[in-house]
């Protein structure tokens, strides 16, 4: 029997799918009461979580349904311990992984192999599957969406109430697709797509939006390249983004912990196919992109939508307008000691950062590295690579990469979020310009005063080489 | 959750588009394992003249006198988004705001609000920001009025449900507890690759 596809029925998109799945109850006015598969967190919020619902009286509903990790907090130094550079970090940890004991529910620990940025080890270890419902207090989890499930980024009340009824009380929301059609030119990554669908819809273009990407560019991607597509939609400001799991989903989940194994596993591929959006189904918002239009970018802001093709120049106003008041985009160019029409490319860089729940994973490190072999960083420049998660440190050693990345004058780093932002620990130091493979270029992010650009990590490589930012294919 | 009906309050207009919930506390000012002792980090970046320091920023404007005590924060486009911290909800209610009213909200910090007592309003601020004196926010009514101007606004049954009975969302939920029961049952004979029956 087709589960979640009827003759009679009307068409359905992959989220329509999972929600008519998921829903227990209609409490009217459109929200419904829907079934929680999955609660994932970390000790950022995690701990504060638990706490408020064992000091309320209350316990975990599914302890077998939820897992924690150290990612936000703990150091990614070197011989790293509880200890944190980030003052009262170690609170923290220690109160998540008390909680986490007291609730039953699995930790990813410091030294446990399996440890790492929650939207990394998560499809490592197949915690995240196609047609789960999937929640963490962090926005970013909409990047697991990238394996076919609804995922997203929810705050401690709502994880608290995940975790005490293994459901949430949630406002349906609408639907867009966005269809990128032809693929990708050779140089341009799924980092540069975000950026360019960022740039073009602006910061509140999908707002409040299940996002599906389809399209031949995105089939084309890999497992890898999909989480960093769908990690940027918060960015966006969507509900979430997915994309229809297909056989690329399947290869890659197959045999991971905790993913199902045997006739369970033939089971769940069956189920899983029925998944994908029906030819003929509506959504509330249709785009179209052309994935030949897409180059190498960077931003020159202060916003993710302040995204540009890196081989031009920072936008006069006019070019922006339509999205930027005067006011935000002045302050913007203020902050980041940048003037209307300058080039990007060439501009003097201090830093460059290759990590984050956007590119930190193998796929990201090799690409990166493949650059950096034979190469060192230009005079002067803090370069730093923070591998995702344990496992993908341990399997970029075993392939040499973290020799090419010291060797080259990066930092190799132990896995974790580390300088994504700043929480009171390490920083970059006020006016330094930082190229980043990470997601936000808000102000203060990666440190008080610290000048973020956004860009791939082939283009944090490059630029780290040069000192300046460069576009990555002008280097090969 | 305090209930909210009615508040009647000067409105501060911090009118800039994509107000990042970084901006509104900064992770450097979550030091404790607590949702509560955040309303000093609220807009620290902003408010304050150095980073560690908390001499008020002139030129920011809280601190103008005149909006000591506002419970009604007037903010742009995209208001909330980035980080899904609650931290953001928790500052702004701790500091005394019990609205924000804004062209558009952050998913996640609109419902972060909603689950601690402070009213998200869809409107455009600007004509709001232009009332001479204070303003009235109606939730029942929904309504946003000045001396000479009403506002309708439009928001969800379930948000203002729970901001109006200030309503303890998982006690409401567990009252369902057995259809819960049921449903995952039945649902997990159906799919049990997702309850890690494989």
């Amino acid at each position: 029997m087709r589960r979640y596809a009827g003759a009679m029925m009307k068409p359905r998109t992959a989220f329509d799918k999972m929600w008519d799945a998921h829903r227990i109850a209609d409490l009217g006015g459109g929200t419904g009461l829907v079934l929680i598969d999955r609660v994932l967190l970390h000790e950022r919020t995690g701990g504060i979580a638990l706490k408020s619902l064992a000091d309320a009286g209350r316990s975990v509903h599914a302890p077998a349904h939820a897992f924690a990790t150290m990612d936000h907090v703990v150091d990614t130094l070197p011989g790293r311990t509880d200890r944190t550079t980030m003052p009262t970090g170690r609170d923290f940890i220690v109160a998540t992984r008390e909680a986490a004991r007291a609730a039953g529910i699995t930790l990813f620990d410091l030294g446990d192999s399996r440890q790492g940025i929650v939207h990394v080890l998560s499809p490592e270890q197949g915690i995240v599957l196609p047609g789960v419902t999937l929640v963490c207090p962090d926005s970013h989890t909409c990047s697991q969406g990238a394996l076919g499930a609804l995922a997203w980024g929810i705050g401690s009340s709502e994880a608290e109430h995940a975790l005490a009824t293994s459901t949430l009380r949630v406002q349906k929301p609408k639907t867009m697709r966005i269809t990128i059609d032809g693929r990708l030119a050779p140089g341009v990554t799924p980092k540069d797509l975000a950026l360019h669908l960022l740039g073009r819809f602006g910061s509140a273009g999908a707002k409040g939006h299940v996002v599906e990407y389809s399209g031949e560019a995105v089939r084309a991607l890999d497992v890898e390249g999909r989480l960093t597509l769908c990690n940027m939609a918060t960015e966006f400001s969507a509900f979430s983004a997915l994309i229809a799991a297909d056989e690329t989903v399947f290869a890659y989940l197959k045999g991971r912990p905790y993913a199902p194994s045997g006739a369970a596993w033939e089971a769940a591929v069956a189920d899983w196919r029925d998944l994908a959006s029906d030819e003929d189904a509506v959504f509330d918002v249709e785009l179209h992109v052309d994935a030949g239009e897409v180059c190498p970018m960077v931003t020159w802001g202060t916003s993710p939508q302040q995204a540009v093709r890196l081989d031009r120049t920072v936008p006069a106003f006019d070019a922006v307008a339509g999205r930027d008041t005067r006011e935000a985009y002045d302050r913007a160019l203020a902050y980041m000691g940048l003037e209307s029409g300058a080039p990007l490319i060439g501009l003097p860089i201090d830093a460059a950062f290759i990590g984050s729940c956007t590119n930190s994973r193998l796929s990201d490190l090799r690409r990166a590295g493949a650059l950096l072999q034979g190469r060192h960083v230009a005079p002067g420049i803090r370069a730093i690579c923070v591998p995702g998660s344990s496992m993908v440190k341990a399997a970029a050693e075993a392939e040499g990469l973290d020799r090419i990345f010291l060797a080259a004058g990066f930092e190799w780093r132990e896995a974790g979020c580390s300088m994504c932002f700043f929480a009171g620990g390490e920083s970059f130091g006020a006016q330094q310009r930082v190229i980043s493979s990470t997601n936000r270029n808000f102000e203060s992010r990666q440190g008080p005063g610290t000048r973020t650009h956004l860009a791939s990590p082939e283009t944090v490589a490059a630029s780290a080489i040069a000192g300046a930012i460069v576009d990555p294919r002008t280097l090969a | 959750m305090t209930p909210f009906a009615q508040v009647t309050s000067l409105a501060v207009p911090l009118i800039r588009d994509n107000v990042d919930t970084d901006a509104i506390i900064p992770s450097r000012e979550m030091t404790s394992v607590s949702k509560h002792g955040l309303a000093d980090g609220l807009f620290a970046g902003w408010r304050y003249t150095e980073r560690k320091g908390r001499v008020p920023n002139p030129d920011f404007v809280l601190n103008e006198p005149r909006f000591a005590g506002a419970s009604i924060l007037l903010g742009g486009a995209n208001f909330g988004c980035g980080s899904s911290r609650e931290h953001a909800a928790w500052a702004l209610a701790e500091y005394g705001f019990r609205v924000v009213i804004a062209p558009s909200f952050n998913p996640i910090f609109r419902a972060n609000c909603v689950r601690n007592g402070i009213v998200p309003v869809a409107l455009d601020p600007a004509p709001i920001a232009a009332e001479p004196g204070p303003i009235t926010v109606d939730l029942p009514g929904q309504t946003v009025s000045g001396a000479s101007r009403h506002w309708p606004f439009a928001i969800d049954a379930e948000a203002k449900a729970m901001l109006i009975g200030g309503l303890d969302e998982i006690g409401l939920t567990l009252q369902r507890r057995d259809a819960i029961a049921a449903f995952r049952a039945a649902d997990a004979a159906r799919r049990p690759w997702a309850y890690f029956g494989g």
